[in-house]
């Protein structure tokens, strides 16, 4: 059975970008070849969270923020599953910050999706650590005072060795990212751009927009050179720094070629400062594809094939151990 | 020459000094003389929680109290017999728990103008008289250490830092104690610094040597072994037996063992020895938090591991929506709280016993988990066990309580013989429940009321649990007004049902006619004993009885209450388990309570026992 849609009504709002990273997931699945009963999925709350309810798979609903932390118990105890996380920007930036970084760093063999709408959705439209600076919600009337995250310069700060960006409604971009994930050893960091139509409807639309997006969008091809729409292409200035410029201008042999096994997060992180200010040029595909030891790994390592070892005599001699003395 | 030799049969000793004199060291090795030895012992390490406080202050003073007898004894002892004081700080701090009579060895050396001053001395109570009813051995422990060294190729400092060793020397000969164990323990300790190994011998030998030598010290002592019940015996703490004990559930489980922990006092060294045991297959992962140390606990679990997370109360509250969780997806799960002085930090390396109402209560919602309390030191190696049994065949998470006492304080340990320890194996669920051939990962065991546990990895169980109330049978999430009652009854009943399934409780009477009885739960089961054996001694009839499954209670224990005139509940809080005890079984038990971060002194508890005797 290829289908792995579970017998669960899905429940979001009509429009809601999640059905699209739904049905692009649900496509891949198969194609993973990895058995259904040995695929988990972990979810934090909001709404993205729902996501472990609508497939046939293992799957846990966790509580607020704690997924990757929940992730990295099962990931690190059973090698053998496939353990993906769902999380969202306030989930997995707000109040789950801490275990989604520290997860990444210590390379732990997750996939952690993290739909970004910029936008609290489950609590009703509050302002999140996504969202832009001087936001109107419900919770900043007069504006929000905090400088928003960034989640691939977060994830990159964070040692993360997978990291990319895609977008809800391009399933092919979606599905091709998601194989990537899925094939990197360790940790992996997805930032979905994902569509609220009810609280935060068309914050990507610049993106979207046929008429624009081809002016904004970089499309990351590794080994090929970095380019805006047809004439215009990525530099690098004096100090790393990544800028946009005429071809004409500049020349074909100035463009830099994207390289994401670049050890040195560095260019990686430049290339995350792009999108600034306000979608102006926004890489997608992958940023960095680097590989390290994974956690579980280096922890069965430490364990040395002790888990097929070991009786009785064992645990007696380890509790006989130390001074000992005998009373007849 | 020869000296005499006078037979006591029970010592107390108190070593203190400065943080880094090295005293919870020297303690702990007088006492492995004293286990290997065979009398019987109880520990108390008395420290505080800054790594190296100013020296010679009062906040610096760390101490270790010993309790050794010729026969079987229960606490580590209300008042020192022997007070060995490294600085004037150590005499003033401990000075008032010594009764008349009791015999002080001070480390004259560091009785400087100076060094009294720092601790409020007026004058220098060596020679001012106010030490008049103590038996005052003046001893220059550290120039005469610094002198027996001389030869050696080793700083002044390295020469005064063996003090310790000489001190340990002069009480291992007062007290003729083994030394093969410390001499043996400092080779492996110094195996890479030979001149600092020969230094540390050379000043155990010397203290010995001038116990043996000096006109000061006429007697020696002996402390006939005690008669234990047979088997092979070792000194252990609590934390210590805590880690064998979920070491030794792992294996009787088949479960492996998945421990989620942040570094906090005083349950860290559990942490410290489950890494250890690595190649026994135990997983350990020092989390960034309390609560990923929790969840991944929980994560692990899911999973089909023995899923434990280790902790103190301030850890605890941060644990407290994972173990909601926990409560909902119903896996099993080990929590182990090692109480501390609180609230908020409270003192870190001080004991209490205030999370009880914590571990019932704190959690949002309807929300039931067993709670054990270890009583002793080496029971905690029984009670890890227990909580074991427990969560697996319930899948539940279990809380133990133990607490900063017996984490850190020892005794000697009958070791079990493996064969004896129950089968505790865990059969997955790996066929569908479902009346048409479906899987009902919440359709429960009639008996238990566990439902079903199918790990990852299992074709054709796949199911999703979570936090939201799930519905009866399937799982799934559900709103129904009626299902929420049934769940929230089911789980209630699930964990009540366990009360069939553990022991009674047992009462001590020996007289059969004690009309109090004195009733504690965990950590103060040894000074209880010990204060109801004095009052037995001067005649008093009371019983004792003690309860290590605090919820549910021993399905017996409503009839026991009723069944004396008076109940005296003991506790180091303010009432917790009173307070439970009146609210369920309507009982008006007397509750004695006092929060000093110590452990109750026998004497204190006899006349409280005796004035409840008196009135009834």
């Amino acid at each position: 059975m290829k289908d792995f849609k579970s017998d669960q009504e899905v429940r979001w709002c009509p429009g809601c970008g999640d059905y699209a990273i739904l049905a692009a997931f649900q496509g891949f699945l198969p194609e993973l070849g990895v058995p259904r009963e040995n695929i988990v999925i972990v979810s934090g709350i909001g709404c993205s969270s729902r996501f472990p309810y609508y497939l046939s798979t293992y799957g846990m609903h966790s509580i607020h923020g704690r997924a990757p932390a929940i992730a990295t118990g099962l990931a690190a105890s059973r090698p053998d599953l496939s353990v993906w996380v769902i999380t969202g920007d306030g989930d997995g930036l707000s109040i789950g910050g801490n275990h989604l970084i520290h997860a990444l760093r210590r390379n732990v063999n997750i996939n952690v999706l993290l739909f970004n709408n910029r936008i609290y959705g489950l609590t009703k439209g509050q302002y999140s650590p996504t969202s832009e600076a001087g936001k109107i919600t419900k919770s900043s009337p007069m504006g929000s005072l905090d400088t928003p995250f960034n989640p691939v310069s977060l994830a990159l700060g964070a040692e993360a060795g997978f990291v990319a960006r895609t977008i809800d409604s391009d399933r092919q971009h979606l599905t091709s990212v998601l194989r990537a994930a899925a094939d990197h050893e360790g940790a992996s960091f997805v930032e979905i751009y994902q569509n609220c139509p009810i609280f935060n409807d068309d914050a990507f639309e610049p993106l979207k927009d046929p008429a624009e997006r081809d002016m904004r969008l970089l499309r990351m091809e590794h080994g090929e050179p970095l380019r805006v729409g047809a004439d215009r292409g990525v530099v690098m200035g004096d100090y790393g720094e990544l800028k946009v410029a005429d071809i004409a201008e500049v020349g074909e042999d100035a463009l830099v070629r994207h390289d994401a096994h670049r050890a040195d997060p560095g260019y990686a992180f430049a290339l995350s400062r792009m999108d600034y200010p306000a979608f102006e040029h926004v890489p997608i595909g992958v940023f960095r594809d680097t590989s390290r030891p994974t956690y579980d790994e280096l922890m069965a390592e430490q364990l040395g094939g002790a888990e097929s070892r070991g009786g009785a005599e064992e645990l007696a001699s380890l509790l006989a151990g130390g001074d000992t003395w005998t009373v007849r | 020459m020869t000296k005499q030799v006078k037979q006591l049969d029970r010592v107390i000793i108190r070593f203190a000094g400065d943080s880094g004199d090295g005293m919870q060291l020297t303690g702990d090795r007088f006492t492995q003389e004293t286990a290997s030895f065979g009398n019987d012992l109880s520990t108390l390490p008395n420290f505080p929680a800054e790594i190296r406080a100013p020296a010679g202050t009062l906040p610096g003073v760390s101490s270790f109290q010993l309790h050794f007898a010729d026969h079987d004894i229960m606490t580590p002892g209300d008042a020192p017999n022997v007070l060995v004081a490294m600085n004037p700080a150590a005499l003033k701090a401990n000075v008032d728990d010594l009764p008349g009579g009791a015999t002080v060895i001070v480390n004259t050396d560091e009785f400087t103008k100076r060094a009294l001053a720092k601790v409020g001395y007026d004058s220098d109570p060596l020679t001012d008289g106010s030490l008049a009813e103590f038996k005052v051995s003046p001893v220059p422990l550290t120039s005469m250490t610094v002198q027996a060294l001389a030869d050696f190729d080793i700083s002044k400092k390295d020469a005064q830092r063996a003090k310790n060793m000489f001190a340990l020397g002069l009480l291992s000969w007062m007290y003729n104690r083994p030394t093969e164990g410390t001499l043996g323990f400092l080779k492996s300790k110094f195996a890479g610094k030979p001149e600092i190994l020969a230094a540390n011998l050379a000043a155990f030998q010397a203290g010995w040597n001038f116990g043996e030598t000096t006109e000061d010290f006429a007697v020696s002592y002996e402390i006939k072994p005690a008669a234990l019940p047979p088997g092979t015996y070792r000194n252990i703490t609590g934390n210590l037996a805590v880690s064998y004990g979920l070491i030794a559930g792992s294996r009787l489980s088949g479960l492996p063992l998945f421990l989620g922990s942040y570094p906090i006092t005083p349950a860290s060294d559990i942490l410290h020895e489950l890494s250890k045991h690595k190649r026994m297959g135990v997983r350990t992962f020092q989390a960034e938090d309390e609560i990923a140390g929790v969840g991944a606990a929980l994560g692990a679990a899911f999973g089909g591991s023995l899923g434990v997370t280790t902790t103190s109360g301030p850890g605890m509250v941060l644990k407290a929506e994972t173990l909601g969780l926990a409560v909902m997806t119903e896996l099993p799960l080990l929590v182990i709280d090692v109480q501390r002085a609180g609230p908020s930090t409270g003192m870190p390396t001080k004991t209490e016993q205030a999370d009880l109402l914590m571990a019932m209560f704190g959690r949002n919602g309807e929300s039931p988990v067993p709670v054990l309390a270890p009583r002793s030191p080496s029971d905690c190696f029984d009670i890890a066990i227990e909580a074991t049994r427990i969560a697996t065949k319930y899948r539940t998470p279990v809380i133990v309580l133990s607490d900063g006492y017996l984490a850190n304080g020892s005794e000697p340990w009958r070791i079990p013989d493996v064969s004896e320890l129950p089968d505790l194996s865990v059969e997955f669920t790996t066929e569908p429940n479902g009346d048409d051939g479906e899987f009902l990962p919440y359709r429960r065991d009639p008996e238990t009321l566990a439902r079903p546990w199918a790990v990852p990895g299992t074709p054709g169980l796949e199911h999703r649990i979570g936090g939201i109330e799930k519905g009866d049978g399937t799982g799934n999430i559900s709103y129904s007004p009626a299902n929420h009652d049934l769940m929230v009854r089911s789980r209630q009943a699930k964990i009540d049902g366990i009360a069939r399934d553990i022991p009674e409780l047992e009462v001590d009477d020996p007289t059969g006619d004690a009309r109090v009885l004195v009733l504690g739960w965990g950590g103060t089961y040894g000074s209880i004993g010990a204060g109801v054996r004095r009052v037995r001694r001067a005649g008093g009839k009371v019983a004792q009885a003690h309860l290590r499954h605090l919820n549910p209670f021993p399905a017996n224990l409503g009839e026991v209450l009723g069944s004396y005139d008076r109940v005296l509940v003991p506790e180091i809080n303010l009432g917790q388990l009173a307070l439970l005890l009146r609210g369920r079984f309507l009982v008006d038990v007397i509750s004695y309570t006092k929060v000093r971060g110590l452990p109750f002194k026998a004497e204190e508890l006899a006349g409280v026992v005796q004035e409840v005797i008196d009135r009834v």
